[in-house]
């Protein structure tokens, strides 16, 4: 069939604003590329990587502690906020009464429209003086990042998780009831490991958006540079490194902070890759 | 740097006509940027300027004291603000010091201390000394707080205190004076160091060899943690920015900056 000409047009500029999301993507990659590409190849990846002493004015630009500090958080965040976050996804699917549902589900997206500043506002106000107070340490520490980012990670562990219990063949759960297993039976033990490449993607996804937070964690974490040794120690996490030294950097010191961006783009494409590939593969 | 000077005066450029596109300001607005210690003190100076002179608007805005160098190098703004001394190619540039800003060091109210020998307090932040038992206080690990790599604060206090030694890398980070105070202020065992002109009744200033932390000991001399607050022009100030840079030397101004906790600047500098 023939085309008319509004058709044509109207197309067209779809073509246009759709390029132009991508553009960004791209504009922004390259943009990171090129300004922190050179210093990374000057200074060795090997030294920036795995050097284990930030010090800009000394002209030292090691982020070893800072990726420790990055996983440190987002495996704490993962250790809270995983098991509860399936939890609920497997009461949303299963247990709930629709009541119930129409009430939970809206919460917990909510959770996921509070801005990041709020939650470390409410760290600092809440959880930072509770570890001082209970725990010990100045209280900016490992767990009290992981304790934020387990509440913001919540909304995407549960929401996908959900769906891919919801998303299995009801065959496969009235299979398991008509062989006699129980309800809990029949989701430990058929639900469960069917929808397990979807509970996985979830996990990752939350442990990516753990990695990527900025805001909040600059507020609790306390941005030390050293490694830590407990988990009531100060960290710093590397988007905390850009966030907290942008505004002052200048010269090769705001290379290095865009260099740390690479390092921390690397690593968020990795996990989105990962999950994409986990959820792909069903 | 991979873009060079022009293209990056030519980004800023466009980004501030973004800007000013969208906040729709006149064209004689004095833009004046740079060190976060000042801004407060910058602000206050620009709304009594205003109430003076209801035509000219003086737009205050923040990003660090080289970002404010680099701006008032680059024209970006009319004045850029620093809260340290100019440095290697910056000293071609015009500067006033308009202030001179006391650098305190802050407990708890609970703290015991009210006294520290500046080597307690190098030692201290090199992370040699961890215990407040150590210093005569209650024993408990001291919490090192110091300021973020480049802020003019920081690099006063290290050139000031440290000399050649090192800030311990476990010390926690806070990117402004506020938070500095706000986390001293919740936490008994912390230490830190801030403006002087900010210091209130949430936190304790400790004296520094026996040297209360107050502004008439800066003035004379006694207490050695000080550093200049300077407006910095690309070459010497005409029209506008020199109006406003008039005020704020004139004994008005100075009477406001004093009013607001910092010690008027030393005449002896032009």
């Amino acid at each position: 069939m023939k085309k008319t000409l509004a058709e044509v047009v109207t197309e067209k500029t779809f073509l246009v604003l759709a390029l132009s999301a991508i553009s960004a993507l791209v504009l922004i990659t390259v943009f990171i590329f090129v300004q922190g590409g050179p210093f990374i190849t000057t200074q060795g990846l090997g030294g920036f990587v795995f050097g284990m002493s930030w010090a800009p004015s000394q002209g030292e630009y090691g982020i070893f502690p800072m990726i420790v500090g990055t996983v440190c958080v987002a495996l704490g965040a993962a250790l809270i906020g995983v098991p509860i976050g399936i939890c609920c996804s497997i009461f949303l699917a299963e247990f709930a009464p629709p009541l119930l549902k129409n009430i939970f589900r809206p919460a917990i997206q909510l959770l996921a429209g509070i801005p990041s500043v709020v939650y470390g506002f409410w760290g600092l106000l809440f959880v930072v003086p509770f570890i001082r107070h209970y725990l010990g340490g100045p209280g900016l520490s490992i767990l009290a990042g992981s304790i934020i980012l387990a509440i913001m990670i919540l909304p995407t562990v549960v929401s996908i998780s959900e769906v891919s219990l919801i998303a299995l063949p009801r065959t496969y759960k009235e299979g398991a009831l008509a062989l006699g297993l129980t309800h809990w039976q029949t989701i430990y033990s058929v639900l469960l490991p069917a929808a397990k490449s979807g509970i996985v993607a979830a996990i990752v996804l939350g442990i990516g958006r753990a990695i990527g937070e900025t805001m909040a964690v600059i507020m609790v974490l306390g941005n030390s540079v050293a490694l830590p040794e407990s988990i009531l120690d100060p960290v710093r996490t590397l988007t905390t490194n850009i966030g907290i030294e942008m505004g002052y950097a200048a010269g090769e010191h705001r290379e290095a902070l865009f260099a740390t961006g690479i390092i921390l783009f690397l690593i968020i494409m990795t996990i989105n890759a990962l999950a994409q590939y986990i959820t792909r593969r069903r | 740097m991979t873009l060079t000077t022009k293209q990056e005066k030519f980004f800023i450029l466009l980004m501030c006509l973004l800007l000013s596109a969208c906040s729709g300001q006149r064209q004689d607005t004095l833009i004046v940027a740079g060190s976060t210690s000042v801004q407060p003190y910058a602000e206050v100076l620009a709304e009594e300027y205003g109430h003076l002179r209801p035509d000219k608007i003086v737009d205050i805005q923040g990003g660090g004291s080289s970002a404010g160098i680099a701006a008032a190098e680059a024209g970006t703004a009319a004045i850029g603000m620093s809260s340290r001394n100019l440095k290697g190619g910056e000293l071609v540039l015009w500067s006033v010091e308009i202030a001179i800003d006391g650098l305190a060091i802050i407990v708890h109210p609970s703290n015991t201390l009210t006294n520290l020998s500046a080597e307690d307090v190098r030692e201290i932040y090199t992370g040699s000394l961890t215990d407040w038992g150590k210093l005569g206080g209650t024993p408990g690990k001291i919490h090192v707080i110091s300021r973020e790599e480049g802020s003019g604060t920081r690099s006063a206090f290290e050139e000031l205190v440290m000399g050649k030694d090192r800030i311990t890398p476990k010390a926690i980070i806070q990117d402004s004076n506020g938070s500095v105070r706000q986390l001293v202020s919740s936490d008994s065992q912390a230490i830190g160091f801030i403006s002087l002109g900010l210091v209130d009744h949430t936190v304790a200033a400790l004296s520094l060899d026996g040297i209360a932390a107050r502004e008439d000991k800066v003035l004379d001399g006694s207490y050695k943690l000080f550093r200049p607050f300077l407006f910095v022009t690309l070459a010497a100030p005409e029209g506008s920015a020199r109006e406003f840079i008039d005020f704020v030397l004139s004994p008005q101004g100075q009477e406001i900056l004093l009013q607001e906790g910092l010690v008027p600047r030393r005449e002896e500098k032009p």
